[in-house]
């Protein structure tokens, strides 16, 4: 199984994306540049945080329309996994991988600190080493991480259980208070419809080991690394 | 010829910087403002070589797939001839 690490100018996560899937993962990772646009070797590739363009326009606006997407969006519909992290979650929804927006933090600070995600299920390549329900304890470290969505479109997310991550207490219990940016419902990530693209404000990749705080971001990359294993 | 471009958040979106703009306006003493919401404004300079019907809807394109993300924001093209 090979992994693949996408590079924006201003993506700032991907050294430690990269990081985790070579050392803790113990697979072949190589970086993507972003005019790059042959992802035929690779399994899964993970689009990292960061700030790619500056932000410019909006979180993700402009790197949705560099080459390598046209690639991502191929490599996505054959069904092969792609994992967004907080820039790459936003970057996913302005390329329409994934529905919805992510707007402006509801108290408008950048927020950078350690929070509660609940797994609200297993039935993903990104948590099947997860029980539904578990808590992990992710930082989180961005301006625009507050999800938006139609009626709609929640509804089908609620219905299709592809809300795969939810803002909670310490204890697994789901409150406004736990909710750090105002997002709708909770939502700290989702997956798309085949459910082999994953989009994520947290950063799983800054908590593999315990030296930095927390290591529960450990069995989301082995959730996808069993899932390609089976997929061999 | 000349294309503006005003991108707003749809109504009922979430503006936060609208209200901390709005909160800083009130504490400078001004009174009775019920609301501000925060826009972007582009300013395109076209190629004359266009023809205004072909320029409304490149700038209509470009407003609708770069300039503006419609899950959340609407925009409005005024062209300058």
């Amino acid at each position: 199984m090979k992994f693949g690490v996408i590079v924006f100018p201003g993506s700032n996560c991907d050294h430690d994306a990269y990081h985790v899937i070579s050392k803790h993962v113990g697979q072949p990772v190589d970086f993507i540049w972003h005019r790059d646009t042959d992802l035929s070797s690779y399994d899964a590739v993970i689009i990292p945080g960061g700030f790619s363009y500056g932000d410019y326009l909006r979180a993700g606006a402009l790197a949705r329309f560099s080459p390598v997407m046209t690639s991502v969006k191929k490599f996505a519909d054959s069904g092969r996994f792609v994992l967004g992290i907080c820039n790459g979650f936003q970057i996913l929804c302005e390329a329409g991988l994934l529905p919805g927006a992510l707007i402006r933090n509801r108290d408008l600070h950048f927020i950078c600190e350690h929070i509660y995600v609940r797994v609200e299920t297993s039935d993903s390549p990104f948590t099947n080493e997860l029980k539904t329900g578990s808590v992990l304890r992710l930082p989180i470290a961005h301006a625009e991480g507050n999800y938006v969505c139609d009626d709609a479109t929640l509804q089908e997310l609620q219905r299709d259980q592809r809300i795969v991550f939810r803002y909670c207490e310490p204890d697994g219990t789901v409150t406004e208070s736990a909710n750090p940016n105002g997002a709708r419902d909770n939502i700290a990530g989702i997956c798309s419809r085949e459910r082999n693209v994953l989009g994520l404000m947290p950063h799983p990749e800054r908590a593999c080991e315990d030296l930095l705080g927390s290591s529960d971001g450990r069995d989301i990359f082995r959730s996808l690394a069993a899932t390609l294993a089976a997929a061999v | 010829m000349k294309a503006k471009v005003y991108v707003n958040l749809k109504a009922g979106v979430l503006d936060p910087q609208g209200k901390a703009i709005q909160h800083s306006v009130e504490l400078l003493g001004f009174s009775g403002i019920a609301d501000i919401r925060q826009g972007k404004y582009f300013e395109i300079a076209l190629d004359n070589s266009l023809d205004q019907t072909n320029a409304r809807a490149s700038v209509e394109k470009i407003a609708r797939e770069v300039l503006s993300n419609p899950i959340i924001e609407d925009y409005r093209v005024e062209l300058d001839t």
